[in-house]
């Protein structure tokens, strides 16, 4: 498979390292010279010391062949110029671009970038999985970022807790559907009561995430005895 | 009129001065604010330090419900970045980006951005000083020839401009 990197900072670098030790033919675009001249020390000619922002310089290094186009500079306007200069220019099937503003990705999207790589979103679900208690953690995104996959856990002061499914006050836009309480997995049945320690598993839309967390997680004060959230 | 104009560079600052003084709303930024002493001391707009090509600060600068918009900061891609984040995500209608490649001017005119591409405007004059044909395609704004680009069929408008293949 033919792959063009745009991009030789050390993700550049050592994508094209490992995708030449997988038998890709690999071309890689770094427009500094300095830079360029040291990644060529290490993985020999394939390197070009070119924009590869501009158009006669991805076709110079053959866009129109290339199966992937993967944009990984650090800086995300060039990654979806790119993107988009190979996808519509060259119509390259599948663009890759590495997106340090996550909220950039919904757009790169919708602009025609088939992936997108955020060190940014990797990081946070990291630190997230690290923080279990009293946060809703963001598990995945759906229908291209839409929707999230989200868990709650119910805490002590949650003021969930004694309650059934129809007594939480969800807008639409949000819906809970599994519950995990130990190590038992189940459908949220209408006779089912929230304890401390259980965990929620919820569909949301991002407008509803406020309404989720007051609901399930509680606002951080103390809970009014008999007090609706409203 | 409402007007956000990113980059405050002679274009930049000239244009919002202009415009400004016409009696529109206008808000300038830049990343930094040296630029604006490019400004009048009486500047009748709004200067704002900040990245234009932040989703959170466009907003912040009131985007949303602009009548126009203006990406002419130094970078090519910047430009392109934010025009395009006015035009998709907060849906104004007029915009244009200059862009100073003219085969990426070219390729983003087809792909439904107005661009203006400061190189093949100077490239005109200057060889009709010197007697050449006037360029048609360097008319000031280059209108948005294609559609903006839809995942679902890029090749809509992938034929639509093909000169550096």
């Amino acid at each position: 498979m033919y792959i063009l990197v745009v991009g030789g900072g050390r993700v550049g670098y050592y994508l094209t390292k490992e995708l030449l030790e997988a038998g890709h033919e690999v071309v890689i675009l770094e427009k500094n010279d300095h830079r360029a001249r040291q990644i060529a020390d290490e993985v020999g000619s394939i390197v070009l010391n070119r924009d590869g922002c501009e158009g006669r310089h991805l076709a110079e290094a053959g866009a129109n062949r290339a199966s992937i186009v993967a944009a990984v500079t650090g800086d995300d306007e060039d990654n979806l110029v790119v993107c988009q200069m190979a996808k519509h220019h060259f119509d390259v099937p599948r663009t890759i671009a590495r997106v340090n503003n996550p909220k950039n990705e919904p757009l790169f999207r919708h602009l025609g970038v088939d992936e997108i790589i955020s060190p940014t979103r990797m990081a946070l679900a990291a630190i997230e999985q690290d923080i279990p208690v009293h946060e809703l953690l963001h598990l995945a995104q759906l229908k291209g970022g839409e929707l999230e996959l989200l868990e709650a856990q119910i805490g002590e002061d949650s003021p969930a807790v004694g309650r059934r499914p129809a007594d939480i006050n969800l807008p639409e836009g949000c819906s809970l559907f599994v519950l995990i309480r130990g190590t038992s997995v189940q459908p949220l049945r209408n006779e089912t009561v929230f304890e401390a320690g259980d965990k929620v598993l919820a569909v949301s839309r991002a407008e509803c995430e406020v309404a989720l967390h007051r609901e399930l997680i509680g606002d951080g004060e103390p809970v009014a005895a008999g007090g609706s959230a409203d | 009129m409402r007007i956000v104009i990113v980059g405050c560079g002679r274009v930049g600052a000239g244009l919002a001065e202009r415009l400004a003084r016409e009696g529109n709303d206008v808000t300038v930024i830049d990343i930094s604010s040296e630029a604006f002493a490019r400004l009048e001391p009486d500047f009748p707009g709004r200067a704002i330090r900040a990245d234009g090509t932040d989703e959170d600060v466009l907003r912040r600068v009131g985007t949303d419900g602009a009548d126009m918009f203006f990406a002419l900061t130094e970078g090519d891609n910047r430009n392109v970045l934010a025009a395009q984040l006015a035009n998709e995500r907060f849906g104004v209608q007029r915009v244009v980006a200059k862009v100073n490649d003219p085969v990426r001017a070219e390729a983003y005119t087809a792909l439904g951005l107005a661009t203006i591409c400061r190189t093949r405007l100077l490239v005109d004059a200057l060889g009709r000083y010197a007697g050449l044909e006037h360029d048609p395609g360097a008319e000031g704004v280059s209108a948005a020839t294609g559609q903006h680009s839809h995942p679902a069929d890029p090749r809509v408008v992938a034929g639509s401009a093909t000169e550096s293949r």
